[in-house]
């Protein structure tokens, strides 16, 4: 029982607490180029989840056999393996969206995320424990992925998953879709986040303190 | 939790042998190996396909009325039916209908746009010197402005039925000779590129295409022949 | 410091005040923009007073959200909020739907001044980032230009619900840059001096908007460098291009009055949060700014360069001011290089 709390807890420390693109900063060269529509931050966020879960159990089986000297070596060729096929994949059964998402496949290997992941967790935890922070980690990053993406393509296009929302008269916010609108729409995200916690913090505080009275 | 601990010991304490590095590398390459092969093998058809459908409809869009395709290759001055995948080369595509009459060819030629290269596929027709339909392979233009020149079917439209002499060229008052297109609003530039690029290809192609009615005619494969069997015939 | 009507003021030198603050300055800028908004209004009828009434609410709604609440007053009170999106209603074209230039407002402040840190601390002109925000989200609506037209009729675009595109019903005519662009047609002398061309609310009464220049420079807001550096650039870079092929290149008359030059001139690129400080790195601001306008307008994709060149050297203006320093007195040069 206790363990599956723990392992309730990673998920959700990837996903929401240490949100890797909220919180950490992380992965943004993906999360910038390709989230001009939702479908395509999907898409990534699938591929990168993938990746990070098939490396994640594949270092948190072997970390004992790993010698430290060429872990990152040893690391980086298991992921590079999990983004080859991911890339094959992708471009034998969906050609249009392998299309879309161009080179930024292939650098997933370049990835800080995943690379961090192994590095901090996979290579030092049970697979059980990887296995619940690859799912929150990769969770996390596609929450933000679509999350981007949706935006931009709600005000950039006037649609969501390709379906219209505001009829035909709707004026498309151009810059959306270009690269400046990622980093308008990620910088207005980070404000909200930040501002979620200062406002958690405060309340913390706020309870502590009428603790203390109590 | 107590054997997580263990083994970080264990890897802390542990000074291993070079051939240990070595091998472990080894072995790591060696199944990435064998697993990227297998991916490779197993979607390589797939993804064949899958270019080569996007091709085909992209000919079939250019062309009218036309069903069948091959691809031609110019050798030593003369346009020569090609099933071999070169480095570098630089194919046009001849389109047949159903009773493998040619219709017209269908050149690639590419420029560079308001963004970035854009790649066109336009169908040509020697006969009567026109061009007769036009699609983009490829473009990274301004979302909104820019990509109507494929998104908006007006202007894909102006391509239909177009004389290449004099030059082509994109107005903004209306077209009113039969070598003008309609330029878009507000994307003057990428629609003047699409023109220049198509009158970049028939710079270089219509002089070196064979007379109208001395094309290749279509050779009849039930299954194409390997790479070395077509170099063989 | 905070004594209400002090018997003895104690505080600390220097003791001479200062009568140039903040809100003067601004005042001063306001009385100096009036007779050439006042015009514009005039050419363009009530619908272009009600775009940029629409620009002064966005930019003063975000400026008192983000202000500390304690300092909300103060902040509003000093007037670079209004004068901001002020500047960015005189750079809009008059049938722009007005839910556009309350956003063009918001972004003014909101990106282009309040993220950095608030007044002071923003490297590029807050108006001008307004304006390039807007003319990359909305491209076409940002270039249709209205014919000046009967003072109390309204175009409907103005009214388009947000998110929805306004259907201009009123007279469409390139404005004289654009003609010049891409069918070089040239626009009387007369009409660029008074205004009565199409184009954005400020763009056009060339004469006022000297006038009211000159009322700046003689209040002493203005550094007269600034405005004299650009516009002698580009005369004579103009008059080059013009002497070489007049068929082709504007000439310097119209490379000044026509477009934004003169109001990005006397009024954006004077902003002394975004200039540089020294004598000599104003100059080089300046003589940059009539270069690359008139390098955008003859050799660029748009008919207008002053909103790029203005942020261009914005960006360069700290670099400049880091090898400008003046050297300090008494030390060795050597040791300084």
């Amino acid at each position: 029982m206790a363990k599956e709390q723990l392992a309730y807890d990673e998920f959700m420390k990837g996903l929401w607490r240490e949100n890797p693109v909220f919180v950490q900063v992380l992965g943004l060269c993906p999360l910038l180029a390709v989230t001009n529509s939702a479908i395509n931050g999907l898409a990534m966020g699938l591929a990168s989840f993938f990746v990070l879960l098939g490396s994640s159990i594949l270092v948190s089986l072997f970390k004992s056999y790993i010698p430290k000297q060429v872990r990152i070596s040893c690391f980086i060729i298991i992921i590079a393996t999990f983004v080859t096929v991911v890339d094959y994949t992708l471009a034998a059964a969906l050609p249009v969206i392998h299309k879309e998402l161009g080179a930024f496949i292939p650098l997933i290997v370049a990835n800080c995320l995943i690379l961090g992941r192994m590095e901090a967790f996979a290579s030092r935890n049970t697979l059980r424990m990887s296995v619940a922070d690859a799912f929150g980690m990769g969770a996390g990053f596609l929450f933000a992925l679509v999350s981007l993406g949706a935006v931009r393509e709600i005000l950039g296009v006037g649609e969501i998953f390709g379906f219209a929302l505001f009829g035909a008269n709707f004026e498309p916010w151009v810059i959306m879709i270009l690269p400046p609108g990622g980093f308008i729409t990620l910088g207005v995200m980070l404000l909200y986040f930040n501002w979620l916690e200062e406002k958690k913090n405060k309340i913390d505080k706020q309870l502590a303190t009428e603790d203390g009275v109590n | 939790m107590s054997e997580d601990k263990v083994e970080q010991a264990a890897v802390v304490a542990d000074e291993p042998s070079p051939a240990r590095l070595i091998g472990t590398l080894a072995i790591a390459g060696l199944v990435s190996g064998i697993i990227i092969i297998a991916i490779y093998l197993a979607t390589f058809e797939t993804i064949k396909e899958n270019k080569a459908r996007e091709l085909r409809e992209a000919v079939f869009r250019v062309l009218p009325n036309v069903s069948k395709m091959q691809k031609l290759l110019l050798k030593e001055g003369k346009l020569e039916v090609s099933y071999k995948e070169e480095k570098g080369e630089e194919p046009i595509y001849a389109g047949y209908d159903d009773n493998n009459k040619f219709m017209g060819y269908a050149i690639p030629s590419d420029g560079p746009g308001f963004a970035d290269t854009i790649s066109v596929l336009y169908g040509y027709r020697p006969s009567d010197r026109k061009v007769i339909g036009m699609w983009i392979l490829a473009s990274r233009e301004t979302p909104g402005l820019g990509d109507k020149i494929y998104k908006d079917a007006a202007f894909v439209a102006n391509f239909d039925d177009l004389a290449i002499e004099p030059p082509i060229v994109a107005t903004k008052k209306g077209k009113s000779k039969p070598n003008e297109i309609d330029a878009i609003t507000g994307a003057t530039i990428s629609s003047v590129a699409v023109a220049k690029i198509i009158n970049k290809g028939n710079d270089y192609w219509v002089s070196r295409l064979p007379e109208p009615g001395a094309e290749p005619a279509y050779v009849e494969v039930e299954t194409p022949p390997e790479a070395e069997d077509a170099q063989a015939q | 410091m905070t004594q209400k009507d002090p018997k003895l003021l104690i505080q600390p030198g220097p003791q001479l005040r200062q009568q140039m603050t903040t809100p003067v300055v601004m005042r001063d800028v306001w009385y100096a923009l009036t007779p050439a908004t006042l015009a514009g209004i005039w050419f363009f009828g009530l619908g272009a007073f009600l775009v940029l009434l629409a620009c002064i609410a966005g930019a003063v709604l975000v400026e008192w959200y983000f202000a500390p609440e304690e300092k909300r007053g103060y902040f509003l009170g000093d007037g670079t909020a209004i004068l901001t999106g002020w500047l960015l209603g005189l750079t809009l074209p008059p049938a722009l739907p007005l839910w556009m230039a309350f956003l063009g407002g918001v972004v003014a402040v909101g990106i282009g001044k309040t993220i950095w840190g608030g007044m002071g601390a923003n490297i590029f002109n807050p108006a001008l980032v307004g304006r390039a925000f807007l003319l990359a989200t909305f491209p076409i609506a940002m270039t249709t230009w209205t014919a000046p037209g009967d003072f109390f009729t309204i175009p409907s675009s103005l009214f388009a619900l947000p998110l929805m595109t306004g259907v201009v019903d009123t007279v469409t005519q390139a404005s004289p840059l654009g003609m010049m662009k891409f069918e070089h047609i040239d626009t009387p002398f007369i009409d660029l001096l008074f205004g009565n061309t199409s184009g954005s609310l400020g763009e056009t009464s060339g004469l006022l908007l000297i006038l009211g220049g000159i009322y700046l420079w003689w209040r002493r807001d203005l550094d007269w460098r600034i405005p004299v550096g650009i516009i002698g650039t580009a005369v004579i870079f103009s008059l080059i291009l013009f002497m070489v092929d007049a068929d082709r290149y504007p000439g310097p008359v119209f490379t000044v009055f026509s477009g934004g030059m003169l109001l990005g001139a006397i009024f954006m690129a004077t902003d002394p949060v975004t200039s540089p400080l020294t004598r000599k790195g104003t100059w080089i601001f300046a003589i940059g700014i009539g270069l690359l306008v008139v390098l955008i307008r003859v050799f660029g994709g748009f008919p207008e360069g002053i909103m790029y060149a203005i942020l261009l050297m914005n960006a360069a203006t700290p670099l400049i001011d880091m090898y400008t320093q003046p050297r300090v007195f008494g030390r060795e040069l050597d040791q300084n290089e």
